[in-house]
């Protein structure tokens, strides 16, 4: 057991941890959403092109918060990113491939012009970004679920047992949850026709969303421990407000054609379902299921109270920079649709 | 083999491959950037249309850099996940130090220098061109201060927590202040500098040995040619107290650098050494007390020789015996070369013999960076982190068959991808810039 100022930094960690999970998928969420659109949405390769330039300058940016997510797993639970990362060792070497091929696929694609070369980096750009929506999905019910750890957090070799029922629901959610993300997007950043079918796929996606959503829940209610914080102490289900509330108004902005405003929707509702969950899962990063005794959690897995308290320093200081750099990044290619001047790849 | 082996394997790909990429970021960006600001303060157009050339093949180098990045932000978790549990109170905090201080500017502003040509204002873009440079030397500091600390370990102490012993932080500034860290820095950022400059004149020269652009190529060649000669001086001069700094903390690396069996005084340096991994198999030509000398700066000084060292605690001699000769013996050709184009800087379209040798040093630095990290990487061998934890200590308890899966899949990415990105820098180099 820690002491409590001791405690309260690990908590405050946990929360940040929490956000950083959050931020990334509401970011990287857009981009897998339109490579996973690629094939699908665009009729020509001008329309391609005009898909990847929509996220061009962006993609790279919205990864750091992966790798910011998992520094910082790193160094607040250094325990918990030991055994998070070697328990999902097959899943999560197969994100990392998958973002590698779509992260090339970027820059290679555009130079030579050959419809052949095109087409492999075209295929690239749609594995690497459906995989990694499946895997974090699988990954994170699988972590909501409880792992099933045992005194040495030796993984029997079980990555099979990933693929349960409830583990692909959340691959599926995260997935729908994605690509409706980057169908607002496009319908931000395109025109015309492209941004006709943008818009009739965000539209349709919807209410699939809102089913899955409730389903997921149930299923959370039923089968995980992620409600008991709630039932516990039940004004914590105002936290509710920013995930349902951001679903909501996604579809009320959608039908009235204010896509800028229906995107951030979208973010709300994502950063506001992860932290959902993230809340119930407190105070363990990974719950261990069926011997709960072996979870890791904040009281086993923190890193000392100075190494705490100084990388609270550093976020503190680095984390509203980054975010006002991004933001004026953001501003500052994507204020218009994609057009004539930006069509690289 | 198992799983320590096939782990270290590995951890060894990853790195290596992403190292082949990273000193041209490094280099490259800074030269970059000064070719920017002589555009901005001259308005002389060549000196933009240099800054996209040249950044044309900066940003294929870039994203194969940044995606082998990105799987070794991770190796230590799923490959090193006792090490990770060990060492993450001190070594975890400078990564996401690196990540959030680093790797985000970087990233961004990579970005906004790659789209921002129409969109923003000549200085603006300039300001964009120092952000990359500086972020990615910046990311150098932090992974070599994490580094520096698995090669000579400060401001520690060792803790007994519920998931084992731990190495916990007791003084950041001793961590951060780490001698060690500091040499490497200087040493793979100088090494970096001297290898951007290396390329941009050999591919200059490649150009000007065929009367392509002429002009343009001129000025590359010499905007690049002081920083080829003064960074591979820096890097040779101060790789000398490196070596003096490594002889003080890891003596037993340092004797297996000069395959050094007999602890002695007066301490005599081969020219002609065949090592071997118990004895050596020849000596000879001996420069008196010249080990003693480079070692610790005196004739006299005791150099501490292998045999001294318990067994299971020597690193393997001959390959960190043969990587610091060919580090050392590119250095010095580096030093030659870059002396000799510097000296012809101001004619240089009639020195046919220079131009066509230049194009030939690209690959060599290159070496030398890789060789220089198997000197510190395999010569700290045995321990992972030094005198702490040996890194038979430090795998992770996950089955061989799964670290075999990913070891062949990720040579496998590694080398299709590294071959295409290679294939179209040396497309885009050949090819030159758009004519003016
Ligand atoms: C001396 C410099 C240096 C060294 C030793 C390393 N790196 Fe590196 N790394 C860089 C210098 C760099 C860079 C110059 O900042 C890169 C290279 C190309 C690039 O895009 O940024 C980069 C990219 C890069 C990225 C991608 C960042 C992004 O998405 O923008 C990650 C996650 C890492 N590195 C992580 C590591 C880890 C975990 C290392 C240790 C084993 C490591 N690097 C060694
Ligand atoms: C980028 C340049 C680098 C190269 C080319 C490099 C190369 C290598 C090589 C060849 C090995 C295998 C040694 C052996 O097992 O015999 C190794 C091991 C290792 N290196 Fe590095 N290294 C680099 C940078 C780093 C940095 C910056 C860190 C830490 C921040 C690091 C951490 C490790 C670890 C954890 C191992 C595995 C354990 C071991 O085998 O000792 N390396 N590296
Ligand atoms: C010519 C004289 C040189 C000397 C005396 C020298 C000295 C050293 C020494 C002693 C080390 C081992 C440090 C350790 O154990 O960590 C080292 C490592 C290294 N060297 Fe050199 N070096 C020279 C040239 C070069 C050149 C020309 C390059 C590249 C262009 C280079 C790149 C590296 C790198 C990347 C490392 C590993 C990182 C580090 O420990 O700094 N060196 N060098």
């Amino acid at each position: 057991m820690l002491e409590s100022t001791h405690l309260y930094l690990a908590g405050i960690w946990f929360i940040l941890w929490g956000v950083l999970w959050a931020v990334y998928f509401a970011l990287d969420g857009f981009d897998f959403g339109v490579g996973t659109l690629l094939p699908f949405l665009a009729k020509s390769e001008e329309e391609k092109r005009i898909m990847l330039n929509s996220v061009g300058p962006f993609w790279d940016g919205n990864e750091v918060w992966l790798i910011a997510a998992g520094g910082v797993t790193f160094a607040a639970f250094p325990f918990a990113y030991a055994v998070m990362f070697s328990w999902l060792y097959t899943p999560l070497l197969l994100l990392l491939f998958a973002l590698i091929l779509r992260g090339v696929s970027f820059e290679f694609r555009s130079k030579i012009e050959s419809p052949a070369w095109k087409k492999v980096w075209d295929t690239c750009q749609f594995l690497g970004s459906v995989l990694p929506s499946i895997l974090l999905g699988v990954a994170f019910a699988n972590i909501f679920q409880g792992l099933p750890f045992n005194a040495d957090y030796v993984n029997p070799g079980g990555t099979l047992e990933l693929l349960n029922p409830y583990g692909l629901a959340g691959g599926v959610l995260f997935l729908v949850i994605f690509v409706t993300h980057g169908a607002i997007w496009l319908a931000v950043r395109t025109e015309g026709a492209l941004q006709q079918r943008a818009v009739n796929v965000a539209t349709k996606l919807w209410p699939v969303l809102l089913v899955l959503v409730l389903v997921f829940l149930a299923w959370s209610w039923v089968g995980t421990k992620l409600f008991s914080n709630y039932q516990q102490y039940p004004v914590l289900f105002l936290l509710l407000a920013l995930p349902v509330g951001g679903l909501l108004l996604m579809r009320v902005f959608m039908a009235a054609g204010k896509w800028w405003k229906a995107w951030f929707s979208s973010l709300a509702f994502i950063i506001g379902t992860t932290m959902f969950a993230v809340v119930g899962l407190f105070p363990a990063i990974m719950p261990a299921s069926p011997n709960p005794q072996y979870s890791v959690t904040i009281h086993n897995a923190s890193s000392s109270e100075l190494t705490l308290s100084i990388m609270l320093g550093v976020a503190l200081v680095f984390v509203p920079l980054v975010i006002a750099y991004q933001a004026w990044a953001y501003k500052t290619f994507a204020s218009a649709p994609v057009g004539e001047d930006d069509i690289e790849y | 083999m198992d799983v320590v082996m096939l782990s270290r394997l590995q951890f060894a790909a990853a790195t290596m491959f992403h190292f082949i990429f990273v000193p041209l970021t490094l280099g490259l960006s800074v030269l970059i950037a000064v070719m920017e600001t002589m555009y901005v303060r001259s308005g002389n157009e060549v000196y933009q249309r240099m800054a996209k050339f040249w950044g044309k093949l900066f940003l294929i180098n870039f994203a194969l850099g940044v995606v082998t990045g990105i799987t070794l932000e991770f190796q230590f978790g799923t490959n090193w996940s006792r090490y990770s549990t060990f060492v993450g109170d001190i070594f975890g905090s400078l990564l996401a130090i690196e990540a959030t201080a680093a790797f985000f500017l970087e990233s961004t502003f990579v970005a906004v220098w790659a789209f921002g040509w129409k969109r923003l204002s000549a200085k603006a873009h300039c300001v964009a061109a120092w952000l990359i440079a500086f972020a990615g030397n910046l990311s150098a500091v932090w992974i070599l201060i994490a580094n520096g600390f698995m090669q000579d370990p400060t401001g520690y102490e060792i803790v007994q927590t519920a998931a084992g012993p731990r190495a916990e932080l007791v003084d950041f500034w001793a961590v951060i202040f780490n001698p060690f860290a500091w040499h490497e820095f200087v040493h793979t950022v100088t090494g970096s500098l001297a290898l951007g400059a290396f390329f941009v004149v050999g591919i200059s020269a490649w150009h000007l040995l065929r009367k392509n652009q002429m002009d343009f190529f001129r000025r590359s060649f010499r905007v690049a040619v002081p920083f080829a000669l003064v960074a591979s001086l820096v890097v040779a001069g101060q790789g000398h107290f490196h070596g003096n700094h490594v002889a003080e903390v890891q003596p037993a690396k340092l004797a297996a650098m000069e395959a050094h069996f007999e602890t002695q005084a007066n301490a005599p340096m081969y020219l002609l050494q065949i090592p071997g991994e118990k004895e050596n198999k020849l000596e000879a030509l001996p420069i008196p007390s010249m080990l003693s000398i480079l070692a610790f700066n005196h004739p006299d000084a005791v150099v501490k020789g292998l045999n001294d060292f318990p067994e299971e605690d020597r690193p393997p001699v001959v390959l960190t015996f043969l990587s610091f000769r060919v580090m050392v013996g590119i250095g010095t050709l580096m030093i030659l070369v870059g002396g000799w184009a510097w000296l012809k800087r101001n004619n240089i379209d009639d020195q046919r013999l220079l131009l066509r040798v230049l194009p030939f040093m690209i690959p060599l630095p290159y070496i030398a960076l890789q060789a220089g990290w198997i000197v510190a990487e395999v010569g700290r061998q045995p321990w992972i982190v030094y005198g702490l934890m040996r890194t038979s200590d430090a795998a992770s308890p996950v089955q061989p068959g799964q670290v075999t899966g990913s070891l062949v899949a990720m040579v496998l990415i590694y080398a299709l991808l590294g071959a295409a990105g290679i294939f179209l820098m040396v497309r885009a180099a050949r090819k030159g810039p758009h004519k003016a």
